[in-house]
C-alpha cells in the first residue's frame, strides 16, 4: 500500500518529508565495505534482504518467518507477527469457512518438518578452480546446505511440499554467490565461462513455474547467484523521469526509496514484497497497477545484461525506437537462460497526489464481466480493478467478519442479490482529487448500467489488503491436509466466461476422476483488463486425505486445467512465465519456428549453456 | 500376399479383438425393460395427463419461454453478422433482412405448451393401449438421462422407424417427468394443418428439407438449435438418418444437425455435449407396406391430417411391442479427446460462421457412425426377425416344424453374436404368434409356411402379380433388415470364402466398400470388421485358421450358407445394377430415368424367369449401387448424365469390378452352395 487513503494531504507531505530526510541519514551510516568495484560504493545501502534469507524468511513456506496464520487453541485463526494490516488479529469464522469449504478439521493435523535436514542436502560438488578464481575476487559465497537448498525452489506446490515433508532433495545448487554490483557479475560469468560452472540467477525466490529447480541431470557445479545486495538506486533523472537501478533489488524496497525521493514506479505485483526487479524483466511480469503505469515491458526503457557473450545493453535512452526487432524483448521473459539482469533504467512517477478504493457488488459474475469489458471498451479503467468471483467473495466475506472491519457490512443491504451468485469488483483510483472523483464517477456509472452497485472504499481496500496475506493462507491449509496453488493464463474479452466455468468443471471433474475425496475450491478472479482481454487469475485448493500422492494428483489436475486453458483460447501464461512446469507446450503455444528464432538467440548467446537452468526451451 | 500375411497375424490376436469387442459391446450389461402401459392399463388417463409436471432442467435452469428464446436468436451476433452480410450482398437494407429472419425464426421455431402436452399425454395413451401390447423402457436408461440433463446439453438421437418415433419419446419423457425435448423435424409435417401446429406446440421446430445455398435460412437456423444447446433450455432431440428408414436399416447418418450440436463444444462455449442414441424397435411397424409400396415406386403420400386419421381406422389392429433402449450417454468431451485440437478455433473469431475444419468433419462423421451402431447394437430383435430371414430364404415356403426348427438355430447363432434379442416365451409358442401377428405376411396352410401373396382382386397381369409378390418381399424384408447388422461382418466373410478363398481379405475388403451405402460401416474400420468377422466365425465354430488360411469346418457349411443367403439379394441386386448399366444403359442417362428404367430391366427379367430376386426392384437398394458405383468411381456423373466405367475400371490390383460383377452374376451364388 503507497499511502494511505484517510490520510490528509498536509500530513501526506509532512510524513514524506520526513521519510527524505530519513533516506539522507541513513545514506552514510551504512558503508558497506565488502564490495570492491568503486562505483558499487557510492550509494551502499542495505536492504531488506539479508544474505542469510531464511534469518528472517521461512525455509518452507511462504514469507516472513513470523508472520503466519494458525488457529489458536480456541481453534480459532490469528494472524501473527506485527507487519501486516492483519496481524495480531483473530478471524473467527475463518475456521468455520475452512472446514466448510474443505471438509478438513482443526483435528487433523499435517505439520510440517520443523527444521532443514542437512542429511537430505545432497553435498555440494564444487569446481575447484572457479572456487579458487572466485576467492580472489572477493565476491562473498557460500556452500552451506541451508543457504544451497534456500536457492534450489520457488513456490511452486510440489516444491514447498517436498520441503515441508522433508523429502530428499535430488539436485541442489552447489554453492551460492552473492555479487554486489553490475561488475561482480561480470566477473562471475567470466569465471563461470572459463571453468564451465553451471550459473542460475536468482531475484527474489517468489518464482511458480519451477523456475528455479536445477536440472537433474546438470553434471557441472551449479552456481546459486543471488542478486540481492545489488539493490541500489544508482541515480533519478528527475528531468526525464527515470531512475537507474540495480536489479537486484525487490518491489518493496525499490517503492520505498523511491517515495523518499517524492516517487514511485508503481509497478506493484502482488509478490512485491519479495520479487526483484531482475525478475520482473525476467519473467514479464505485471502490476496491478499497470492501467496507470504500464507492465514492465512498457516501464524499462534501458537494461544491462550480463551474458556468457559479453555485456548487451542499447547505446541511448531514447523512449522508443525503429532499429529492429527490440533486443530488450529478448531479455524480457528469459528466464535467467540467456544471462543476469543487473542494471535497469525504468520510468518513475510523481507520488500520485490521491489515491481512493472502491468496490462494486454485481448480481453474478457475467455482469462483472461485461461491465469490466464495458470499462475496457471505453478506456476508463481504474489504476486496479479486479472482479472476485462469488468463492472469493465468500471466503472475503468469512475472514473478515466480526473484525473491526466488516467486508459485507454494505453488501447485505443489497436485496436482490442471491448470496451465492454475487460478486464484487475491487477498484483503485489514483491521479489529482478531482480527476480522481470525476473518474470514479464514470466507473460506478457504467457498473450502475450492468446491474452494479457501490459497496464502499472500505472493501475495496479489504480487496488489496487480502492480496498480500492470501500467499500465507497456504501455508496454513497445508498444515491442515490441504493443498493450494494458483495459476493465470490471459484470454481474449469474448471467451472470458467460457473459459472460467470450463476450466473450474475440468477441474472439479478431474479431481473426482482423480479420486480427490472432497469437493475442490475452485475460484477464479479477472485481475486486469487490456483493450483486447483480459488476465484471469485461478485458485484452486482441496483436501488430500486419502490421496496417496496429493502432489502428483494435484499437478495431474493443474495440467489437465491448463489444456483447458489452451483449448478455450487462453494464453500459457500472461505474467507468471514459463519456468519448466510450461515447457511441454511452448510448440504449441509459439509454433515450432518460433522456438526455434529463441533457440538460436540462446545459442548465440550462451553456446555452452552456462546459464543452464534449462527454463523456457 | 504381404497385406494379407499382416492381417492373418492380427487376428489371429483372438484376445485382442475379444477386448476391443466387449468394450463396443453392451450385451452383457444391457439394462432391463418396463411397460410403461401396464400402469396405464390400471390408472386414470386423465390423471395422468393433468398431472403435477415438474421436470429437472440443465443445472438448474428456468425454462426459457418461446418467444423469449426467440429474441436471443435474433439478436445474437451469429445471426447479426450474416445477416449484414447477406444484406451486402444483396443489396438490401439490413431491417429488411432482419424481418425475414424473424419470418424464418416464426416459421421454424417450437411453441411448447404444456397443455398441448397434457393433450397428446391424454390421447396417446389411449391410442396406445389399443394399437400396442406393451411399451418396454429401459429404466436405468432413464436415470442415466435424467443425470447427463443435469449435467451438460443433452441431444437425444433416436433411430427412425416410423411417424410415432418423436410422438413416442415426448410420451416416455413426460411420462418419466423428464424435460421434455425440442425436436427438429421435416418440414412436410406442417402441412398437416391441425397436426403440425399440435407437434409444434409440444415441442417440435420445422425445418426445411433442403436449403442448400440459403444462408439466412441456415444461420437462423443453426443459430436456433444452438441457442438451446448452449443455455440448455431443454434435449435436442432430431434424427441422425434424416429420414425414417424404409427398409428398417439404418440408414448412413446425415451430419448437418450434428455439427450444429457439437459446435458449441469445440467453441468452449459448453464444457460438454451428451449425446444419448435411443433405439426403437417396433414388433410390427405401422407403415410397414406403405414403405414397401414406396419403395416399388408408388409414391408417398403426402402427410396430410386426413391421411394420419385413415391410417388411424386401418391400423387399429395389434401392432405387438415396442421397445425403447435409452443407450448410455456419449460425451463429445471424451470422444473428441485427441482427435480434435479445440485451440484451432482461438484464432476465429466465433460467431462468424465458418466450414468445420477438415480434422472436426472427419470426428463428426466418425461421431455419427459410431451412434448409429450405438444404436443398431441396442435394437430389440423380435422372434419373427429371425423368421422373416428364414422365409426369405425359402419363398417357396418350409415346414412349420422345420422353420421352428431353424429358428432355434438361429437364434443360438444370433445370441452367441450379441443379438439384442426379446424372446417372451418358448419357441414354439414364440413362433406361432410371431406368425399370428404378422398374418399379413406370412400364412400356413396345412405344415406349410409361405410368404402371402397379396389377394389377387380379379385377374391380374403378370406385372401387378409381380409387385405383389414384391410387396410382400420388400415387406419380409424390412424384418429380416434389422437383424443384417448383428451378422452382417460375418456374412461378408462368408461371401469373401466362397468367391476368392485365396483373397478373402481383399474380397471382404471390396464387398465392405460396395456395401457401403446400404450398411453402416465406419469409414476406417475395414481391417477391424474383418477382424471381427474372423473372430465370430471363429467363435461360433463355422471357420477355422490354420496358420494363414480361413477354412470353412466341417459343421460351418450351415452358418456359412445361411450368411451367403442372406446376402444374395444383396449381390444379386449389385449385379443386375452392373448389368443394366454394361448392356442396356445409353451414354446420356440421367439420374432421373435411372430408377424406373433399372426397375423394367429388372421386371423383364424377372419374368422372363432369368431372376428371382424382388429386392432388386426396391428403389433404395438401386439407389445405393448407383452411389457405390459412383463412389468407387465406377461410374460417372457428368452434368447430371450418367457415364459408365464399368467395363475399363480397376478396383483394386487383382480386383474389378465388372470381374467381381461377373463372377457374382455367373455363379449366382446360391446354386452353387446351398443344396
Amino acid at each position: 500500500m503507497a499511502s494511505d487513503s484517510n490520510s490528509s494531504e498536509s500530513q501526506r507531505i509532512a510524513q514524506q518529508r520526513l521519510r527524505i530526510i530519513a533516506g539522507h541519514l541513513q545514506k552514510h551510516k551504512d558503508d558497506d565495505s565488502g564490495t570492491i568495484a568503486t562505483e558499487c560504493k557510492a550509494e551502499a545501502n542495505k536492504g531488506t534482504v539479508p544474505r542469510k534469507r531464511q534469518e528472517i524468511m521461512k525455509w518452507n513456506g511462504w514469507g516472513y518467518s513470523d508472520s503466519k496464520f494458525l488457529f489458536n487453541k480456541k481453534g480459532q485463526a490469528e494472524f501473527t507477527g506485527k507487519r501486516y494490516r492483519l496481524s495480531g488479529m483473530v478471524l473467527p469464522s475463518l475456521q468455520d469457512w475452512f472446514e466448510n469449504t474443505f471438509g478438513a478439521s482443526v483435528n487433523h493435523k499435517s505439520p510440517a518438518t520443523p527444521a532443514l535436514n542437512a542429511s537430505a542436502v545432497p553435498p555440494a560438488s564444487l569446481n575447484e578452480a572457479f572456487v579458487e578464481d572466485l576467492k580472489a575476487t572477493g565476491i562473498p559465497f557460500s556452500h552451506e546446505a541451508e543457504d544451497r537448498v534456500f536457492r534450489a525452489h520457488g513456490h511452486c506446490l510440489h516444491e514447498i511440499f517436498a520441503l515441508r515433508e522433508g523429502k530428499k532433495f535430488e539436485r541442489v545448487p552447489d554453492m551460492v554467490v552473492w555479487p554486489n554490483c553490475h561488475n561482480d557479475v561480470v566477473k562471475i560469468v567470466e569465471l563461470a565461462c572459463k571453468h564451465n560452472v553451471c550459473l542460475i540467477p536468482y531475484g527474489g525466490g517468489t518464482s511458480v513455474t519451477s523456475a528455479l529447480e536445477c536440472p537433474p541431470e546438470e553434471t557441472r557445479c551449479i552456481v546459486s547467484l543471488d542478486t540481492s545486495q545489488m539493490n541500489r538506486i544508482l541515480w533519478i533523472d528527475e528531468k526525464n523521469l527515470v531512475a537507474h537501478v540495480e536489479a537486484g533489488i525487490i518491489g518493496q524496497d525499490l517503492e520505498r526509496l523511491l517515495n523518499e525521493s517524492g516517487y514511485c514506479t508503481g509497478h506493484e505485483p502482488d509478490s512485491m514484497e519479495f520479487s526483484s526487479l531482475g525478475g520482473w524483466v525476467a519473467t514479464r511480469a505485471s502490476g496491478m497497477k499497470k492501467n496507470v503505469y504500464g507492465n514492465i515491458e512498457d516501464l524499462v526503457i534501458h537494461l544491462k545484461v550480463v551474458t556468457p557473450r559479453g555485456v548487451i545493453e542499447k547505446s541511448c535512452q531514447g523512449p522508443r525506437m525503429s532499429t529492429g526487432p527490440d533486443i530488450h524483448h529478448f531479455i524480457l521473459g528469459s528466464e535467467g537462460t540467456l544471462g543476469v539482469v543487473t542494471e535497469v533504467t525504468m520510468k518513475i512517477r510523481p507520488i500520485p497526489e490521491y489515491q481512493k478504493y472502491g468496490s462494486v457488488v454485481f448480481p453474478n459474475f457475467e455482469a462483472g464481466v461485461a461491465c469490466l469489458r464495458e470499462v475496457a471498451k471505453q478506456r476508463c479503467a481504474p489504476a486496479s480493478i479486479r472482479l472476485m468471483d462469488n468463492e472469493q467473495f465468500q471466503f472475503g466475506k468469512s475472514s473478515f467478519k466480526t473484525l473491526p472491519f466488516h467486508l459485507c457490512k454494505g453488501i447485505y443491504i443489497f436485496k436482490g442479490f442471491d448470496p451465492h451468485q454475487l460478486v464484487v469488483a475491487t477498484l483503485l483510483f489514483e491521479g489529482d482529487r478531482e480527476r480522481v472523483l470525476q473518474h470514479e464517477k464514470q466507473v460506478y456509472d457504467i457498473a450502475a448500467t450492468f446491474g452494479g452497485l457501490a459497496a464502499g472504499e472500505d472493501n475495496g481496500q479489504r480487496g488489496y489488503i487480502l492480496t498480500f496475506v492470501i500467499a500465507y493462507l497456504r501455508d496454513l491449509g497445508m498444515d491442515y491436509y490441504v493443498v493450494a496453488e494458483s495459476f493465470e493464463t490471459s484470454v481474449p474479452w469474448d471467451r472470458v466466461l467460457d473459459l472460467c466455468r470450463n476450466v473450474k468443471e475440468r477441474i472439479n471433474r478431474e479431481c473426482k476422476e482423480r479420486g480427490v475425496q472432497f469437493q475442490p475450491l475452485t475460484s477464479c478472479r479477472v485481475t486486469q483488463t487490456y483493450d483486447a482481454g483480459a488476465c484471469v487469475y485461478f485458485y484452486f485448493a482441496f483436501n488430500y486425505r486419502g490421496l496417496a500422492d496429493p502432489v502428483h494428483t494435484y499437478e495431474r489436475v493443474e495440467h489437465a486445467a491448463r489444456e483447458e486453458i489452451l483449448a478455450n483460447g487462453g494464453s500459457l501464461s500472461h505474467h507468471h512465465g514459463v519456468g519448466k512446469l510450461r515447457k511441454e507446450w511452448m510448440k504449441e503455444s509459439i509454433s515450432s519456428l518460433g522456438v526455434g528464432m529463441l533457440q538460436s538467440v540462446k545459442d548465440y548467446v550462451d553456446p555452452d549453456n552456462i546459464f543452464g537452468n534449462r527454463n523456457l526451451l | 500376399h504381404p497385406h494379407q500375411a499382416t492381417q492373418m497375424s492380427n487376428y489371429c490376436l483372438n484376445i485382442l479383438v475379444f477386448v476391443t469387442l466387449q468394450q463396443r459391446d453392451p450385451m452383457l450389461k444391457r439394462d432391463c425393460f418396463e411397460d410403461i402401459l401396464e400402469e396405464r392399463r390400471n390408472s386414470s388417463d386423465l390423471k395422468y395427463a393433468l398431472r403435477c409436471y415438474a421436470p429437472v432442467l440443465y443445472k438448474g435452469v428456468t425454462p426459457c419461454k418461446a418467444n423469449m428464446l426467440k429474441n436471443i436468436v435474433l439478436q445474437s451476433d451469429q445471426l447479426h453478422y450474416v445477416i449484414n452480410q447477406v444484406s451486402q450482398e444483396s443489396g438490401e437494407a439490413p431491417d429488411i433482412i432482419q424481418e425475414e429472419a424473424s419470418v424464418i425464426l416464426e416459421e421454424m421455431a417450437h411453441r411448447l405448451q404444456i397443455s398441448t402436452v397434457r393433450c397428446f399425454a391424454f390421447a396417446l395413451s389411449k391410442a396406445f393401449k389399443t394399437l400396442f401390447q406393451h411399451v418396454c423402457v429401459n429404466e436405468e436408461g432413464i436415470q442415466r438421462l435424467q443425470q447427463a440433463i443435469q449435467e451438460h446439453p443433452v441431444v437425444l438421437l433416436p433411430s427412425h422407424r416410423s411417424y410415432m418415433d418423436f410422438l413416442l419419446m415426448s410420451y416416455i419423457l413426460y411420462t418419466y417427468d423428464l424435460a421434455l425435448p425440442v425436436i427438429a423435424a421435416g418440414m412436410d409435417f406442417m402441412g398437416m394443418k391441425f397436426v403440425g401446429e399440435m407437434l409444434r406446440m409440444s415441442g417440435a421446430f420445422f425445418i426445411r428439407r433442403s436449403f442448400g445455398g440459403d444462408k439466412l435460412y441456415w444461420a437462423v437456423f443453426s443459430e436456433y438449435v444452438k441457442t438451446m444447446l448452449r443455455n440448455g433450455f431443454a434435449p435436442i432431440e432430431f434424427f441422425l438418418e434424416g429420414t425414417r428408414s424404409r427398409t428398417c436399416k439404418s440408414l448412413t447418418p446425415k451430419l448437418g444437425l450434428l455439427n450444429i450440436v457439437i459446435e458449441p463444444f469445440f467453441k468452449g462455449e459448453v464444457f460438454d455435449v451428451n449425446l444419448v442414441p435411443v433405439s426403437i424397435s417396433y414388433e410390427r411397424i405401422l407403415e410397414e407396406s406403405l414403405y414397401a409400396r414406396e419403395l416399388l415406386g408408388v409414391p408417398k403420400p403426402k402427410e396430410s391430417t386426413s391421411g394420419l386419421l385413415k391410417a388411424r381406422r386401418i391400423l387399429s389392429e395389434d401392432y405387438g411391442s415396442i421397445h425403447v433402449y435409452f443407450g448410455q450417454p456419449v460425451s463429445v468431451r471424451s470422444l473428441a479427446q485427441g482427435k480434435v485440437n479445440r485451440s484451432t478455433y482461438n484464432l476465429f473469431p466465433r460467431h462468424i460462421p465458418r466450414k468445420p475444419m477438415e480434422e472436426t468433419q472427419s470426428f463428426v462423421n466418425d461421431t455419427a457412425y459410431r451412434i448409429v451402431r450405438l444404436q443398431e447394437d441396442n435394437m430389440v430383435l423380435k422372434p419373427w426377425v429371425l423368421m422373416a430371414s428364414l422365409l426369405l430364404q425359402n419363398l417357396e415356403g418350409l415346414e412349420l416344424s422345420v422353420l421352428t426348427e431353424q429358428t432355434v438355430w438361429l437364434r443360438g447363432l444370433a445370441l452367441s453374436y450379441a443379438a439384442f434379442l426379446d424372446w417372451p416365451a418358448p419357441t414354439a409358442k414364440v413362433v406361432s404368434s410371431s406368425l399370428a401377428l404378422h398374418r399379413g405376411l406370412a400364412c400356413v396352410s396345412g405344415d406349410r409356411v409361405s410368404l402371402v401373396v397379396g389377394e389377387p382382386l380379379g385377374p391380374v397381369t403378370p406385372e401387378e402379380a409381380l409387385f405383389n409378390r414384391a410387396v410382400s418381399v420388400l415387406s419380409c424384408a424390412s424384418y429380416r433388415n434389422q437383424v443384417l447388422h448383428v451378422f452382417l461382418r460375418p456374412a461378408m466373410l462368408a461371401v469373401a470364402m466362397l468367391h476368392l478363398s485365396d483373397e478373402v481379405y481383399n474380397c471382404f475388403s471390396f464387398l465392405w466398400d460396395m456395401f457401403s451405402n446400404d450398411f453402416i460401416l465406419c469409414p476406417g474400420d475395414t481391417v477391424q470388421d474383418f477382424e471381427e468377422a474372423c473372430y465370430l466365425l471363429v467363435k461360433t465354430g463355422a471357420v477355422q485358421m490354420p496358420q494363414q488360411d480361413i477354412v470353412m469346418t466341417d459343421i460351418g457349411q450351415p452358418t456359412l450358407s445361411f450368411f451367403n443367403g442372406l446376402l444374395e439379394p444383396f449381390l444379386q441386386g449389385y449385379q443386375v445394377v452392373c448389368r443394366y448399366l454394361c448392356e442396356e444403359a445409353s451414354e446420356g442417362l440421367t439420374e432421373k430415368q435411372y430408377i424406373p428404367a433399372v426397375r423394367s430391366f429388372a421386371v423383364k427379367l424377372i419374368l422372363a424367369g432369368n431372376l428371382r430376386c424382388y429386392e432388386v426392384l426396391s428403389s433404395d437398394m438401386q439407389k445405393n449401387a448407383l452411389a457405390a458405383l459412383l463412389r468407387m468411381d465406377a461410374v460417372r456423373k457428368v452434368k447430371n448424365r450418367m457415364i459408365s466405367h464399368i467395363n475399363q475400371t480397376p478396383i483394386s490390383p487383382s480386383l474389378s469390378l465388372v470381374a467381381v460383377a461377373e463372377d457374382l452374376y455367373r455363379d449366382g451364388l446360391t446354386p452353387s452352395y446351398i443344396r
